[in-house]
């Protein structure tokens, strides 16, 4: 089913391509088509699955641990294989990707004038390597995933970007692809590393057992870890994403910010600590101190931007610092915390990256300066604003909330000063967030400006959002037992080296 | 029990239909909304006081288990004793004589239906955070309360200083709020819940008397009360948020949200009871607040303003209640202030509605005659506020001041500086009095308020009289306070002080004895005004030290330092591309001899290698 | 079994020599058609060698080698001589330091 799916999304992508021949309206709706297809197909397919699956805890490294699992041979001389396993945590993140995929098809949705199959096109093939990312468990397929969803974004920017789209798309490319070949570097050795009597494997489950430690493990954890903090992004990596975010396209910036961050998350969490759980552990410390200084950095430096885009990029940054945390402090409060960041950023953001798009559109600026009292025109988007600002402030009620405190409070049994300086956050959030609100929707209105309001399409889009966010945040229960079972099989993995990380964490702070 | 579920979602579905209806309500049936949910609302507290008050039991509903990993599994459930009822039926009852005052007095707004929205969530929030059975669903509520707040003081958006106020009031309790999830996370951590109960019981198995623990996560949830209760030192954003509607002020920054520490101590009292130097630390905070604020209401010249810094001046008088340890009398004189400053809040709305929205006290005056009710209530608002006998403030604080008089050591101190406090209280109170209602007219009102401004001050008068004979059902929720005896001369003392005040305002103000002008001519006078006038300077002090660095970080960083690492990397390959470019001349030869070099340079260490 | 009638070492030297000066040739000609000429000495001292070893081990490899080089020599007059009709064309010279148009 697995592999089904990604052929769906790759095969429609040439599909709304050629659609571009008869009308232009037609390759959004092909997209539409396909990612509903891919969301049905899902479905269908969980319904197959007992009930008690999943609730039962699921061991990586147990085929049987995971609620779908399938294997094709491939290139057998490498111990290469068409390897797919799915738990809680793909399902959740494979469920935004979908969901995300759809909005961001309808916040351009006439947007895009030139050749628009082909950026539907693009559009659904970011969505085959994401997917493929998040199901992969051959990690040779990993990365030929990971490399499936880096050059359509890439053409996205570059095509379809802003003004500077050529200098954004390239700055994205280049350290994507750099890390990317770190990851590349770390995964040879480590199928070498493991090479038993029948040759070498690039099995998830193969390499679990047989990752190098000491200085070899660390530096091939490096490998990973820099890549997936590029994706993510971690400070001080995260100077491609204000110029990508910015420049992409509506539909593009959402991808970007909902789905393809979360990639580098769930790396973290699937592949670089439970391979690599000695070097983490020793890591960690670093680790967590990089999500510090990207919560309060990426908070500052939000503040300071007049760019909407690049206001709400930068918040990026400082969300995904509470990620960073979260995973680093590896125990089941943080752990579901991060996982709900991922989700709650990637609605949220995804919600402000639209309002973007729509106020370009409609102003052909994104500079705050240029904007203000855009309330009394558009009561509906700033309403619809307030609350996406709130929400990514993180006011209880919403996930976004749910996410930062269990993180918060998570990492507090491991570090409280760590804690103290991550809080900050909050503050700083409040801050650039309600800056925002003042610079576009309060303030003098212009009354020479015309601006239409949210029609349906927008205003149901938001209201979605908006609704699953609220849900998040009144009953996350769900959420979490999805991946529970999985978070249960990572621990243990874990818990006799992290065990020892608030003694090496008080080492290092006062 | 189902009447408990509806006290808070009344007015949540009612400001979600309102917001969901994106001002498209005709006016009649968005203020009916507004207005008729909190009524409904407020008849279901009623009728829960009632039977609480027959049987006095502690009420209970768990709605659903709001997430669960692990141990902590915090729910969305209430928990109702006499202090939460004492709080619901301080939020619902001047909630809806506030919603009623509003429909008039808000009626030729055009965001009408916004605003009730806001206000109606506000009342949602403000009764979840006081039901709330754990620690987690009451900073729903704070948090949720303080975005209303801010929402609500940048009402009128379109003038950017309402926003910078809004602004100011969310981020500076952010701070606060901040603390206070720390603390949580302290308590989480160490105790194993949430949940103010078990939360309790499990601090005094596990910690002693002075302890460190619990005078940090005390501290820490200090915090958060000080932030929204407009405390030392974040008492700053109070003042600003007048920048709201008056009603607003009068159910946000009055009678309500602003009490929420007080409440917040109150309720996690066991906790504070552990910690003495924390305990002490509030009593300290509530003397030093009360003065700052009292002394910085004698300046003042806008009528918000004065009974913005005189809020912020009797919340401080709670805080001293609590930090003695009478947490009933500090309960109690939320209760009557929650009266009397709604009242008098009301009625400088009434005021400030039919004097063309004037605020500067200088330029009003002889209103006596001419708005009599809303002299009247001020009249009374004022007597209660500066606890002239027999008035519900005369008892609130007299019963604080004898608390604190009764303490070990530190007592009578505490007690002289609420004296002290007392005595401006009467100065400032009656000289607004005397000024706005007194003397020649200046500004003439051009209407009248109507039943549905008139009625609310009307009721609220009276509360504020009776207001002290009301016994709070506070029985069994603070340990029993031990009476001590108490010496003659100071209820004397306490009693006659006020009236001083008020003899020397009427002396200064109206009768003219004695000369402002005399007192204001000597330099050191002035400039000790001025300072208080701006409210000691605290603002200009935050300024300096937080919001001009972070401005300036911000602003020296705006275009990614850290973008100055990969620059260099992109310098340094394109100089080694120039270094580099001229072994590219082009020319065929130069090629062919530079590989003939290298071959040969290959074959010569291939031969020195070879064995 | 030596098939030859000089001694290898002396042909070896020959086609060392040769291609030197093809190499030289190569090097120092600013002339497209000497410098294509120096190529194909170069190819040709290779050859040479080739057939060399090849009757000395009396392998059929070298003639083998012989054939190919042959072929690659033909090609390359042919490709050669169509791009010194193009540089004469382009540059009105078949001087190659004058078509550096490669310089970075």
């Amino acid at each position: 089913m697995m592999l089904q799916l990604i052929l769906l999304l790759l095969v429609a992508g040439v599909v709304a391509w050629q659609a571009e021949r008869f009308s232009s309206t037609l390759p959004r709706w092909v997209t539409v088509v396909a990612v509903l297809l891919a969301l049905l197909m899902l479905i269908a397919n969980l319904g197959g699955i007992p009930a008690e699956r999943f609730t039962l805890v699921s061991y990586p490294g147990e085929p049987q641990g995971w609620l779908m699992y399938s294997q094709h041979a491939w290139i057998p001389r490498f111990g290469i294989s068409l390897e797919f396993g799915m738990d809680g945590l793909s399902l959740l993140l494979l469920l935004l990707t979908l969901g995300l995929g759809l909005v961001a098809v309808v916040s351009s949705w006439d947007e895009i004038e030139f050749k628009p199959g082909l950026f539907q096109a693009n559009l659904l093939w970011t969505l085959a390597g994401v997917a493929g990312v998040f199901l992969a468990l051959d990690l040779f397929l990993f990365f030929l995933f990971w490399e499936v969803m880096l050059i359509p974004m890439y053409l996205l920017i570059a095509i379809w970007g802003h003004e500077k789209r050529a200098y954004a798309a390239m700055k994205f490319f280049i350290f994507t692809q750099v890390s990317g070949l770190l990851m590349l570097l770390s995964i040879v050795v480590l199928a070498f590393q493991g090479a038993g009597e029948d040759g070498i494997s690039f099995s998830y489950s193969d390499l679990l057992a047989s990752a190098p430690t000491g200085r070899a493990g660390m530096l091939t954890m490096l490998g990973f870890f820099i890549a997936f903090t590029v994706k993510l992004p971690g400070f001080p990596f995260h100077t491609w994403l204000p110029d990508a975010h910015t420049q992409a396209p509506t539909a593009g910036s959402v991808l970007l910010a909902g789905i393809l961050l979360k990639t580098g998350a769930y790396g973290l969490l699937r592949f670089c600590i439970p391979l690599f759980p000695e070097a983490s552990m020793q890591f960690a410390p670093v680790a967590m101190g990089l999500g510090v200084l990207g919560i309060v950095y990426g908070a500052i430096l939000a503040f300071a931007q007049s760019d909407f885009k690049r206001l709400v990029a930068y918040s990026s940054v400082s969300h995904m610092g509470f990620v960073l945390l979260g995973l680093y402090a590896w125990n089941s409060l943080a752990l579901q915390g991060a996982i709900m960041q991922m989700v709650a950023h990637g609605v949220s953001t995804a919600a402000l990256f639209m309002m973007a798009g729509a106020l370009q559109h409609r102003l052909h600026t994104r500079d705050m300066f240029r904007m203000g009292g855009l309330w009394q025109q558009a009561p509906r988007m700033g309403a619809c604003a307030m609350f996406f600002a709130v929400a990514s402030l993180g006011l209880p009620g919403m996930g976004n909330f749910v996410a930062e405190f269990l993180v918060l409070a998570g990492l507090f049994a491991v570090s409280p000063w760590m804690t103290a300086a991550a809080a900050l956050g909050l503050i700083t959030a409040a801050v650039y967030s309600l800056w925002m609100m003042q610079q576009a929707f309060q303030g003098r209105p212009d009354n020479n400006r015309e601006m239409a309001d949210f029609g349906v399409r927008e205003m149901s889009a938001m209201l979605v959002m908006m609704a699953v966010l609220l849900g998040l945040g009144l009953y996350p229960q769900p959420l979490f037992d999805l991946t529970q079972p999985v978070l249960e099989g990572l621990l243990p993995r874990m818990s006799e080296p992290m065990s020892a990380l608030p003694r090496l964490l008080s080492e290092v702070s006062p | 029990m189902n009447s408990i579920v509806l006290i808070p979602l009344l007015p949540l579905l009612s400001a979600a239909v309102l917001i969901l209806s994106t001002g498209k309500m005709p006016r009649t049936v968005a203020s009916l909304m507004g207005a008729g949910s909190i009524g409904l609302s407020a008849l279901c507290v009623a009728l829960l006081a009632s039977s609480f008050l027959a049987d006095g039991e502690i009420r209970e509903l768990t709605l659903w288990t709001w997430m669960s990993i692990g141990d902590f599994s915090p729910r969305i459930a209430f928990y109702i004793d006499g202090l939460t009822i004492v709080m619901m039926s301080v939020i619902t009852g001047i909630g809806f004589l506030i919603h009623l005052y509003s429909i008039e007095f808000m009626w030729d707004d055009e965001s009408l239906c916004r605003y009730f929205a806001y206000m109606n969530l506000f009342v949602a929030a403000m009764l979840l955070l006081v039901m709330a059975d754990n620690l987690l669903l009451l900073y729903l509520g704070w948090e949720g309360v303080g975005l209303c707040s801010y929402l609500l003081v940048g009402f009128w958006y379109r003038d950017p200083d309402n926003g910078a106020a809004a602004r100011k009031a969310f981020i500076v309790t952010r701070i606060g709020d901040t603390a206070m999830a720390l603390g949580l996370f302290l308590l989480l951590t160490e105790l194993g819940t949430l949940d103010i109960q078990p939360l309790m019981v499990a601090a005094n198995t596990q910690w002693q008397t002075g302890d460190t623990l619990p005078v940090l996560a005390t501290a820490l949830l200090l915090g958060g009360a000080v932030g929204k209760s407009a405390q030392l030192p974040l008492h700053t954003w109070l003042p600003d948020a007048m920048a709201g509607p008056t009603p607003v002020s009068a159910l946000i920054h009055a009678a309500t949200m602003v009490t929420a520490g007080v409440y917040l101590i109150a309720r996690t009292y066991g906790l504070f009871l552990l910690a003495p130097a924390t305990l002490e630390a509030v009593a300290w905070i509530g003397l030093a607040t009360l003065l700052i604020a009292a002394f910085a209401a004698l300046a003042q010249n806008d009528i918000k303003r004065i009974l913005a810094y005189s809020t912020i001046s009797q919340i401080g008088y709670m805080f001293l209640a609590l930090g003695v340890g009478a947490f009933a009398s500090g309960i109690f004189h939320l209760v009557t202030h929650a009266f009397f400053k709604a009242l008098l809040f009301l009625a400088a709305g009434a005021v400030i509605h039919c004097l063309h929205h004037e605020h500067n006290i200088f330029r009003m005056g002889g209103l006596r005659s001419r708005l009599p009710v809303v002299f009247a209530s001020f009249v009374i608002g004022s007597a209660a506020l500066a606890a002239l006998p027999f008035t519900s403030g005369f008892y609130s604080k007299d019963a604080i001041l004898l608390a604190a008089w009764s303490l070990q050591d530190i007592g009578p101190w505490l007690w002289a500086g609420g004296l002290l406090g007392a005595l401006l209280t009467g100065i400032y109170s009656f000289r607004l009095v005397f000024i706005v209602f007194f003397g020649e007219a200046r500004t003439e009102p051009d209407r009248q308020p109507g039943w549905k401004m008139a009625g609310p001050l009307i009721l609220l008068c009276v509360l504020s009289i009776v207001g002290g004979w009301i016994a709070l059902p506070l029985a069994g929720v603070f340990p029993a306070a031990e009476s001590h005896p108490v010496n003659h001369s100071v209820e004397w003392i306490s009693i006659g002080v006020p009236l001083l005040g008020l003899l020397l305002a009427y002396l200064m103000f109206l009768g003219g004895q004695i000369s402002v002008d005399k007192l204001l001519s000597a330099p050191m006078a002035r400039r000790l005004v001025d300072f208080w006038f701006s409210g000691w300077r605290f603002d200009q002090l935050y300024d300096l030290l937080w919001v001009k660095p972070y401005k300036a970080i911000a602003h020296w960083w705006r275009n990614e330092p850290v973008d100055a690492l990969y620059n260099g990397i992109v310098a340094a390959s394109q100089w080694g591309h120039r270094r580099l470019l001229i072994l590219q001349n082009g020319e065929l030869r130069w090629y062919a001899t530079i590989m003939v070099l290298g071959l040969v340079l290959l074959l010569a260490v291939m031969l020195r290698n070879a064995p | 079994m030596d098939g030859l009638m000089v001694p290898m070492e002396h042909v070896l030297v020959v086609a060392g020599l040769l291609f030197t000066c093809g190499l030289f040739g190569l090097m120092l000609r600013r002339n497209i058609i000497f410098m294509l000429m120096s190529l194909e000495v170069m190819l040709n001292s290779a050859a040479l060698a080739f057939v060399t070893a090849g009757a000395h081990w009396a392998q059929a490899d070298g003639q083998v080698m012989f054939m190919l080089i042959l072929t690659v020599a033909a090609a390359e007059v042919a490709v050669g001589l169509g791009l010194v009709l193009q540089i004469q064309r382009r540059f009105k010279t078949l001087d190659m330091d004058r078509a550096n148009r490669l310089r970075g």
